[in-house]
């Protein structure tokens, strides 16, 4: 429907193509963040990897500070480069995204690789029409004409299911509704036909009726466009209607990695259970109480010196102290599938754990 | 706004006229005798209660107005008359006609060079922040700030026009004569008037630019991938401009009501210049006429600058 000019790519210099052709469509490898602050270095991502395929959706889920949006800034490169030092790898499109220079990587925002944000409110800018923002985005990786471009962005509002777009195109954002900007963004990120797309919590600031307009919406273009997408929440129960796998964030690292399926049906890390049993659903017996994880996320200044999660963990005692001296690698549980999990308990443990939590939250909703 | 004006117009005048001294004494001279004193206090109409003397005033600003009985001795100052100076011996419009272009030259040439300074310093420093180009930026700044502005003056004179002969000694020559040696004599001046100024627009824009910084949509700016340039001006700098505008609105309005100590280094014939002769002269409808348009310049700005923030925010709305 949109159409799209061919890409080249930027830069193209051998140091950062990689020759290898095998090489997934994302792929983050041993990605560290640290701000250095005035209280001591802050651990934001520590050593983050995981590969995404062309055309899926990956759901990052985490509580606030588990280093989910500094991850994804790191993507689309909105860290500041004298505040954070990001280290590892990088690679979209068979490109290094942490080794191009910083023009290069502003090519490719808003062109390959586009992002939405938590609050639609502030995300846009107060002072602009809408429609002259999503221009702005058109003309800053294609030389269109203006009318092309406003006519473009028009079909795009109207695709994106703003109603009476011919008139709204000229509104400011203070005019339309929370909902209506989130799709504003929307537009604006898909205009240029981005192959990846982040949305950083895209629903936590609008109201419940509308979140799965946006959530259906995000699901519907991404069909259309073929885009790879990363959603990133701190909300379990979203995840399930929009994503083929899930990366579960906590202190900075990933703890557990599956297919969507696998972490409802076969969680394994415990705080990943935690997260489960804290759902509010409404297929589960109401009158339950809702289980908290108990404790306090760790200090991303001092994360634990073994599993981040070992202090809030009620079964650590099981690893006979290896969870307080020694960091659990990501591995595979053993079960035949993409399962990956951060945990020092042995997978029969594991597996009994899982199978009497999920057990009890089962009983419940009957 | 018509109103305030009135009002302006009313505390003006009995302020002066409440002050203690004779005008007429001071227009007679030293060796003055009781009837020559009544007949100019007569002349210059102190004789009569203040309220008619308002009204005549007030009269004459929108009319005009005739000072004497007498037709061989009458003056006529004409719409909009401000008042007749008997120190002067010349309407008080006059006065004012003449060095007000001097003000405005000077007020406007100011302007532009600490605008465009401050402007470009600050979102330099803040492009930059924390390191040494913002810190000594921000130290050049203070110091600006903190020196007089005579002393900057002085030091210009002495340095630039006598001992290594740059630039001619400061003299008003109205632009439309001669703009190359108009720039070149207003030169020196301007940077006086700027110093002062551009040190505290360079915080100003600094801080602004970096607030906006940390707002969201400066980030989405970035994720469109926009220039960095396009992210600064029109994103950033664009969306903290509000302040500036409202501190440049009344720094000009301020200014344009003479300024007395850069007037008086250069000894430039401005209406700073003639605020002071006048006040040492205790000549009283000068004093007044001038207040009264410094504050009436104050009053203006503000309106300007109201009007301003609903072109630069569609959030405002006028009315």
């Amino acid at each position: 429907m949109i159409g799209r000019l061919h890409k080249t790519a930027p830069g193209g210099s051998v140091a950062v193509a990689d020759a290898n052709d095998d090489r997934p469509f994302l792929e983050v490898k041993d990605l560290f963040v640290k701000f250095p602050t005035e209280d001591g270095l802050v651990h934001a991502v520590d050593g983050v990897s995981f590969t995404l395929e062309r055309g899926k959706t990956l759901a990052i889920v985490g509580e606030s500070g588990s280093g989910k949006s500094v991850t994804a800034q790191a993507i689309m490169g909105l860290l500041d480069r004298h505040q954070a030092k990001v280290s590892g790898e990088i690679w979209l499109d068979r490109l290094n995204l942490l080794a191009l220079k910083p023009a290069e990587v502003q090519a490719l925002r808003g062109e390959r690789m586009a992002m939405i944000f938590q609050d639609p409110m502030s995300s846009l800018h107060p002072f602009y029409r809408i429609g002259d923002q999503i221009i702005e985005a058109i003309q800053a990786h294609r030389s269109v004409s203006k009318s092309a471009a406003r006519h473009e962005t028009l079909e795009m509002l109207k695709r994106v299911g703003i109603p009476a777009a011919a008139r709204r195109i000229d509104a400011y954002p203070h005019q339309l509704s929370g909902g209506m900007r989130q799709r504003v963004m929307i537009a604006m990120a898909l205009i240029n036909s981005p192959a990846l797309l982040i949305a950083d919590e895209p629903t936590t600031a609008l109201d419940v009726t509308v979140q799965a307009q946006i959530l259906e919406l995000i699901k519907q273009l991404q069909a259309e466009f073929g885009t790879t997408v990363i959603v990133i929440t701190h909300d379990l129960g979203i995840v399930a209607d929009v994503a083929d796998e899930v990366a579960v964030m906590y202190g900075a690292r990933i703890v557990e990695r599956a297919t969507t399926q696998e972490i409802y049906e076969h969680p394994e890390m415990p705080y990943t259970l935690g997260l489960l049993s804290s759902i509010a659903r409404m297929d589960r017996d109401v009158t339950g109480r809702l289980e908290p994880i108990r404790g306090n996320p760790p200090s991303a200044i001092r994360l634990p010196s073994g599993c981040v999660f070992e202090p809030r963990c009620p079964y650590s005692g099981l690893t006979g102290g290896l969870s307080k001296t020694t960091r659990p690698e990501l591995l595979p549980t053993g079960s035949g599938t993409d399962h990956l999990v951060r945990c020092h308990l042995l997978p029969e443990q594991r597996r009994e754990i899982a199978a009497e939590v999920m057990g009890k939250l089962r009983s419940v909703k009957a | 706004m018509v109103i305030l004006l009135l009002g302006l117009t009313l505390v003006v005048f009995v302020l002066f006229n409440a002050l203690p001294g004779d005008p007429a004494r001071l227009a007679c001279g030293k060796t003055c005798s009781p009837d020559v004193l009544d007949a100019i206090r007569h002349r210059l109409e102190y004789d009569i209660p203040m309220w008619e003397q308002y009204f005549r005033f007030l009269k004459g600003i929108f009319f005009g107005r005739v000072y004497g009985d007498n037709p061989a001795t009458q003056l006529e100052c004409a719409a909009p008359c401000l008042g007749y100076s008997y120190l002067r011996h010349e309407s008080v419009l006059g006065l004012i006609a003449r060095s007000f272009p001097v003000t405005f030259w000077l007020t406007v040439g100011g302007f532009v060079v600490w605008m465009v300074t401050g402007l470009i310093a600050g979102i330099y420093a803040a492009l930059k922040r924390g390191r040494w180009q913002d810190r000594s930026l921000m130290g050049i700044a203070l110091l600006g700030y903190s020196m007089p502005s005579f002393f900057i003056g002085l030091l210009l004179i002495t340095f630039v026009v006598l001992q290594w002969h740059w630039l001619p000694f400061p003299k008003f020559a109205p632009p439309e004569q001669d703009p190359a040696r108009f720039i070149q004599t207003m030169l020196l001046p301007w940077i006086v008037i700027a110093v002062l100024n551009a040190a505290f627009y360079v915080r100003l824009t600094r801080n602004q630019v970096l607030e906006t910084f940390s707002e969201d949509y400066v980030r989405t700016a970035r994720a469109k991938g926009l220039p960095e340039r396009t992210v600064v001006v029109k994103h950033a700098l664009r969306a903290g401009l509000t302040p500036i505008v409202t501190a440049a609105g009344l720094d000009i309005a301020y200014l344009l009501g003479g300024a007395i100590i850069t007037e008086s280094i250069f000894t430039l014939q401005g209406l700073g210049q003639v605020s002071i002769a006048s006040i040492r002269d205790f000549d009283l409808p000068i004093i007044t006429a001038i207040t009264f348009i410094s504050a009436a310049f104050i009053i203006f700005a503000n309106l300007v600058v109201d009007l301003l923030y609903a072109v630069l925010d569609p959030r405002v709305k006028v009315g």
